[in-house]
């Protein structure tokens, strides 16, 4: 292509002695055409962000450039002095990085903050680059400029403050943005906003955009080219949609085959006795307040009531800051609620007294979102498991012949007993969690987030070991998530909720092809990739 | 552990400070032995400068006492009222943090304002006032010094605490049904160890600081030979006899300057995320 604007050679990166691999990249190619994006698609661990910081000269120290030329504008941008790359920062290659709160400066104010990208280069004066990150905050459609541009970044939320990051990547007019994972952490809508954002500003100013990203969705919407990377090389580049409809790497097929599909399965419809049933529950927080001035109430659970049949697995489905988390520790009582009443095989949950409740615990477990908090790592996987029952008052040698047991139910092996967490992968340990909570052989189990910490292959399997452990034991399961994707995949109903609300509840298909609340409609029009996903149309999911 | 030692052992200031440490250790268990008459007994005529007289390579102090004998007993009492201390004011603030941390509310409440109280009257002059108050015995100074440095340890432990409470193998436990005191136990504590043992390393040091200082002002066990004791004694005659002070203080800071490389070997050592990342 003519208009190449930067063209890496053999690039390798690497990794210091005593690492897992030797090198972080290894032998990458590649080039970037004016007004192009590059998806750079890969799993955590693939050197798909290494590449883009060697770029930009912002390696971590123990990783060194072992060869290969990165060629921008007829020089290569690893040579350059530590001087000369930072004028070409910002002025020539911006960046945006994945979480906006800890990229922005929390204690100064945006338009500073923009206006600092232009005293940083020493161009314009104070009056021109205010009028400049006025025009800048309009362009990325932050609402009311002035008032933005005294705000500071808590002022703002998730989709706000990246917006705010891209005015300052796009301060200078780049030649190339690099964006690294820009919206993993946003909800789904505003990713939807944020990716139509990047690409009209492409469009806009002919930008090249080296996008970075772990989601095939994402790509499918709005990449022109792709790179999918594993263990730091490159296993397929091409077009975008040859790449999508035609993985020639079987790495790529796999990853694709991983992706939860929008097509709906016909759900089984459950009709027998509730295993768990919530009535009219309300938590309200409230913080600030005393002295005259009015508490902030934030209402995480508003009059929310639902029921989940014994062998059913409902999908408690809202974005960030929707409740449902506080719903699922509510059931549990991890949180207090305010009222209403929580019934699990008769008792209600949110009237028990201390001692009742400690007993009644072994009837709902929970499945937790980070696999890396969620066990102790001082104690034995074989602790971790057994002393559950053993507080219950099962036998102790009972309790840990069960553990091992449930260690091969979930496909791990009862040799894992005796390690410790640290020994295992993320995917591993979500496993030994799903153990866990199948050892007081409970009533319901509420998975909370439990397969958004992993990487999507890693997700497929974990999804599949929970399908396979409902088909045999008939397991009750809340799965609570953000990726209607990933609730599609598994569950019998769909239940949405919207700051507090519960606003639509039905079976999956349902749900799905014909939404009746309009938020669950935008929820399902914002999920990237929906379109290539189902075929065009939702005729597809009906067929199946 | 094997990981442990390898990364413990990769500090070579730590490593002297253990070699330094076993060297008072071993002065410390011999004493008796080594100088069979005590620290006390006059062994020959006052202001023996040292290296001059066969026997006693330290010399004598005011009144014909071997300072060499000093130094070994008095390594005794100063890593024991180090240690003691150390134990006791573990004792206390440990639980108090502990129990502060988790359970918050009022009881987080009324524990830091205990803490606050001791914390607003300086240490050493509340060292002096207790030990003035009860006779000056090795137990009444032990318990001083341990009741003027457990308010850090109480909030150190706070803080560990509220943080590790926070994370979800905390919540797995209780939804297990696992009673407080378990959870407290058996999940939390254990994993605010490293920073606990650290700090505590770091306290040996200031304890034995805080006792020489007091046998130094004559507030330290008349009955007892102690490093501070000896500078005490000493600094009336410092111009004519420097070694008297000199080298009990020689053996202070000798002593210190170990615990505080151990105690910076165990810190790089237990907490590896923490301290690595800026030396890679």
């Amino acid at each position: 292509m003519s208009d190449t604007v930067l063209r890496i050679d053999k690039l390798t990166l690497d990794l210091p002695s005593g690492a897992d691999r030797a090198h972080a990249v290894h032998d990458l190619s590649f080039t970037l055409a004016r007004g192009e994006v590059l998806c750079v698609v890969g799993e955590s661990g693939s050197g798909k962000s290494m590449t883009a910081s060697a770029l930009m000269g912002l390696l971590p120290g123990a990783v060194k450039i072992g060869g290969g030329r990165a060629i921008f504008g007829g020089r290569d941008v690893l040579a350059l002095p530590e001087a000369e790359r930072r004028a070409l920062r910002g002025a020539k290659i911006g960046m945006i990085f994945q979480e906006p709160m800890t990229a922005l400066n929390p204690l100064m104010r945006i338009g500073d903050q923009i206006s600092e990208v232009f005293e940083a280069h020493g161009l314009l004066t104070p009056a021109e680059r205010r009028a400049r990150a006025l025009a800048l905050i309009e362009e990325v459609g932050l609402p009311d400029p002035e008032k933005i541009i005294r705000a500071y970044p808590f002022q703002l939320s998730g989709g706000q403050r990246q917006r705010a990051m891209i005015a300052m990547a796009l301060a200078l007019e780049p030649e190339i943005l690099i964006a690294d994972e820009p919206t993993t952490a946003l909800d789904v809508t505003t990713q939807a906003q944020i990716l139509d954002l990047i690409a009209e500003i492409r469009q806009r100013h002919g930008m090249a955009v080296m996008f970075i990203t772990h989601d095939f969705g994402v790509v499918a919407e709005i990449a022109d080219r792709v790179i999918v990377m594993r263990h730091g090389e490159m296993v397929e580049t091409g077009p975008a949609s040859e790449v999508l409809a035609a993985p020639q790497h079987d790495y790529t097929r796999r990853l694709l085959d991983a992706i939860p599909s929008n097509a709906v399965p016909r759900p089984e419809r459950v009709t027998a006795a509730p295993a768990l049933e919530i009535r009219n529950l309300r938590k309200t927080y409230r913080t600030g307040g005393g002295w005259g001035r009015a508490a902030r109430e934030v209402r995480a659970i508003d009059d929310v009531s639902l029921t989940i049949a014994r062998g059913e697995v409902l999908g408690l489905v809202g974005e960030s800051g929707s409740g449902k988390s506080t719903l699922g520790r509510a059931v549990v009582r991890l949180v207090d609620p305010d009222g209403g009443q929580i019934l699990v095989g008769g008792d209600d949950m949110a009237a028990l007294d201390a001692d009742a409740l400690r007993r009644a615990r072994r009837r709902v477990q929970m499945v937790f979102q980070d696999p890396y908090a969620s066990l102790n790592p001082r104690a034995r996987i074989l602790r971790s498991i057994s002393e559950g029952p053993v507080a219950q008052g099962v036998p102790k040698r009972d309790a840990e012949a069960r553990a091992r047991e449930l260690l091969e139910v979930v496909g791990l092996g009862a040799d894992a007993a005796d390690r410790y967490p640290h020994e295992f992968s993320g995917g591993q340990r979500q496993r030994i969690g799903i153990a866990r909570a199948l050892a007081m052989d409970p009533d319901l189990i509420i998975a909370d987030e439990a397969v958004s910490a992993l990487d999507v292959s890693i997700q497929a399997q974990v999804l599949d070991l929970l399908r396979d452990l409902r088909a045999r034991l008939g397991l009750s399961l809340l799965f609570i998530t953000h990726d209607l994707r990933v609730a599609a995949q598994l569950c019998d109903r769909i239940a949405v909720m919207q700051k507090g609300r519960l606003v639509e509840i039905g079976p999956v298909d349902e749900v799905f092809l014909h939404p009746r609340d309009p938020y669950t409609r935008s929820l399902l029009d914002a999920v990237p990739g929906a379109s290539w996903a189902d075929g065009g149309s939702p005729a597809r999911a009906e067929a199946i | 552990m094997s990981d442990f030692w390898s990364r413990f052992s990769r500090n070579r200031g730590a490593i002297l400070g253990l070699v330094l440490l076993a060297a008072v250790i071993i002065v410390a268990l011999v004493a008796p032995l080594l100088f069979p008459k005590g620290p006390w007994q006059m062994v020959q005529r006052p202001f023996l400068t040292p290296f001059a007289t066969e026997g006693l390579p330290l010399g004598t102090d005011t009144l014909g006492r071997d300072v060499a004998a000093g130094l070994a007993y008095g390594a005794r009492v100063s890593l024991l009222v180090g240690l003691v201390s150390t134990l006791v004011a573990l004792a206390i603030g440990v639980p108090l943090g502990a129990v502060a941390g988790y359970y918050g509310g009022w009881v987080d409440e009324a524990a830091m304002r205990f803490t606050e109280f001791f914390q607003t009257i300086p240490n050493f002059a509340l060292a002096i006032v207790l030990v003035a108050i009860l006779e000056p015995t090795l137990t009444s100074i032990t318990l001083a010094i341990a009741i003027v440095s457990w308010p850090p340890v109480a909030r150190l432990v706070r803080a560990e605490v509220l943080s590790l409470s926070k994370r979800e193998f905390v919540d797995a436990a209780q939804l297990a049904g696992l009673s407080n005191r378990r959870i407290l136990l058996g999940q939390i504590l254990p994993n605010a160890m490293s920073p606990i043992i650290v700090m505590a390393s770091l306290m040996v040091a200031t304890a034995i600081l805080l006792e020489s200082s007091l046998a130094f002002l004559g507030l330290g066990d008349p009955n007892i030979m102690s490093w501070g004791y000896m500078i005490g004694a000493a600094r009336t005659v410092i111009r004519s006899a420097w070694w008297l002070s000199f080298f009990p203080g020689l053996a202070i800071v000798i002593t210190v300057l170990a615990l505080n490389l151990i105690g910076e070997g165990l810190n790089d050592a237990m907490n590896p995320h923490l301290n690595r990342k800026g030396r890679a």
